[in-house]
């Protein structure tokens, strides 16, 4: 098998986002596991101090993609750059965070080198010396265990799924020089959202509504306020235009992987179980007792969620004092 | 304009799937077929755009006999044509040989604009449209939910984690769709008599000039080799009281306490 695992980190104004810190601790186990080494990528513009920071992730090497063309997540320029700096025999495994971006990125540079991609991976074992990746399929009513028989093989994690382990180094830090000419597209406006909000792919708590709020998400808001929790919806709630699309949890929407799911006055249509199936701990709160909901769950409640919510964010408030 | 849009047959979301015999494929009888949802988004964005600015839709689509169906429903809401590569060949692709098919088809046809689902939601795997794109040497824009028709650019709003980023590229590019976009038109009555007059030419790999050993099942570089059902969940455990206050306590005791979650 060829050396080496590469981990392509992922920041945005100059902050990792999460699961940067999962994929360099991955390529840490998986590289430990075969006797070989873990090469993270950062990427960006003015990378120094990221350079520095994902070394308490535990890489024997730091490869810092550093370029003006860079600052702004262009698909072009990111693959463009990948690709000079990961010319040459290809790694055993590259490793990238299934975000937004890194789905984009994995897609583009994979057939850029004409090579596997296991999208949205959920695991990653090595049996008999080969890599075999989980990956759901069907927004999760199926899960395929695939393997890419030759290098170079690339892996898209899915983000909040692998275990961070901090493993401080002392990393060489490269700095390829990079040839950034000709990119055709342009960032020309960046609207985000500066509220705090939780992401719902990110969040380790999500409090969800269904047809069954009648639309009113205030209890909803209140108790993943005192959680600390994303807010999530259905098809239905979305499509009654009560929530934002980017709300919308279900094989047509996010495949969401929290440690707590609470379904408040989810039915559970299948595309909707689909997609939050992959929780650890799964809460249903419904008047009807014979939701379908109640299936999937570990703990249910029949019961009108208006009276129980607030009554449920009150206990979490006094449990946390 | 000239736009190609290209799109899946897959199984229905509100449908179960369950695991073939061979237990590396799913069951293919006894499902609802549908469009996939998000080439249902790409389709409706090619009529508007045909709406406002003429030229014609195109559709596109790898798959078998039973492809033709989503052919028929993409000519029902009004695009002009489509072409349905059918090669038993081409049955197994993965997603970068699905790619290759797709892309030597466009090649031999005019497109300013491509448009495409951010993803299929069967395999779930986010790469065929950003994959046409690359073969065809031009950029792509994914998850998209706002487009806009520049002077021979186009500029997409995308969704990513906590906001949207507006991006401009020239034309010809590939857009991939993401929810928000529109909200797809069924086919009228008429809609469907007229789709069954509407041009639609079948090709082979062999009339694309895709060598069979780089793309289907012989081609593929991501080899299933096990499908499994999620682990199933112990029985639901239901929490009663005598009041609201009564559940809520005790549903907090057990997340606190027995899942250690809270």
């Amino acid at each position: 098998m060829a050396e080496g695992i590469v981990a392509v980190t992922e920041q945005r104004d100059g902050t990792f986002r999460k699961v940067s810190y999962e994929v360099a601790s991955e390529g840490r186990r998986l590289a430990d596991a075969l006797g070989t080494t873990l090469t993270a990528v950062v990427m960006g513009s003015g990378v120094d101090p990221l350079a520095a920071e994902i070394q308490q992730y535990g890489p024997d090497r730091v490869l810092a993609l550093d370029h003006p063309e860079l600052a702004d997540y262009r698909v072009e320029a990111y693959t463009e750059a990948l690709a000079q700096a990961l010319a040459g025999d290809p790694p055993a495994l590259i490793l990238i965070g299934a975000t937004v971006q890194g789905k984009d990125l994995a897609a583009r540079f994979a057939a850029r080198r004409d090579a596997g991609l296991a999208m949205d991976c959920t695991a990653i074992e090595l049996r008999d010396g080969a890599f075999v990746f989980t990956r759901p399929m069907f927004g999760g009513k199926i899960l395929a265990e695939v393997t890419i028989p030759e290098a170079p093989r690339i892996a898209a994690v899915r983000p909040n799924v692998l275990r961070i382990e901090r493993r401080p180094a002392q990393a060489a830090v490269a700095k390829p020089a990079l040839a950034l000419q000709g990119i055709p597209t342009a960032v020309v406006e960046k609207r985000m959202d500066t509220s705090g909000r939780i992401e719902l792919t990110e969040a380790d708590i999500i409090v969800s509504g269904g047809r069954g709020t009648g639309g009113n998400f205030a209890p909803l808001e209140e108790l993943a306020a005192a959680l600390g929790a994303a807010v999530g919806a259905s098809r239905s709630a979305v499509d009654e235009g009560w929530r934002k699309h980017a709300d919308q949890v279900g094989q047509t929407g996010k495949v969401v992987s929290p440690t707590l799911y609470v379904a408040c006055g989810i039915s559970g249509a299948i595309q909707h179980l689909a997609g939050m199936s992959s929780s650890k701990v799964i809460v249903a709160i419904n008047k009807d007792p014979d939701a379908p909901i109640f299936a999937k769950a570990d703990y249910g409640v029949v019961g009108d969620i208006f009276q129980i919510l607030p009554k449920v964010t009150e206990a979490v408030k006094a449990l946390k004092g | 304009m000239n736009i190609v849009v290209l799109v899946k047959q897959v199984p229905d979301t509100e449908s179960l799937v369950q695991i073939a015999a061979d237990g590396v494929s799913i069951r293919k009888d006894d499902v609802k077929w549908i469009m996939n949802p998000y080439d249902e988004l790409a389709v409706e964005e090619a009529l508007r755009i045909r709406e406002a600015k003429g030229g014609g839709v195109t559709v596109v689509s790898c798959g078998g006999p039973k492809a033709q169906e989503t052919l028929r429903t993409a000519l029902a809401m009004g695009a002009d044509k489509a072409v349905h590569i059918q090669d038993p060949a081409a049955e197994g692709a993965d997603a970068l040989g699905t790619a290759r098919i797709l892309a030597a088809a466009l090649k031999a046809m005019p497109f300013d604009l491509i448009l495409c689902g951010q993803r299929g939601v069967d395999e779930d795997n986010v790469q065929v449209g950003p994959a046409v794109a690359e073969r065809l040497g031009i950029p792509h824009l994914s998850f998209v939910i706002k487009v806009e028709l520049l002077d021979g650019r186009v500029r997409g709003h995308r969704v990513v984690e906590g906001g949207t980023v507006v991006v401009e590229a020239p034309l010809p590019a590939l857009l991939t769709t993401q929810r928000g976009l529109n909200d797809p038109r069924y086919a009228s009555l008429p809609g469907i008599m007229k789709a069954k007059k509407k041009p639609l030419e079948v090709k082979s790999l062999a009339d694309l000039g895709v060598d069979p050993a780089t793309v289907g099942a012989a081609g593929r570089k991501v080899v299933v080799r096990a499908l499994k059902l999620p682990p199933a969940r112990q029985a639901v455990r239901m929490i009663g009281g005598e009041t609201p206050e009564a559940v809520a306590a005790e549903l907090v005791r057990v997340l606190h306490e027995e899942a250690k979650l809270i």
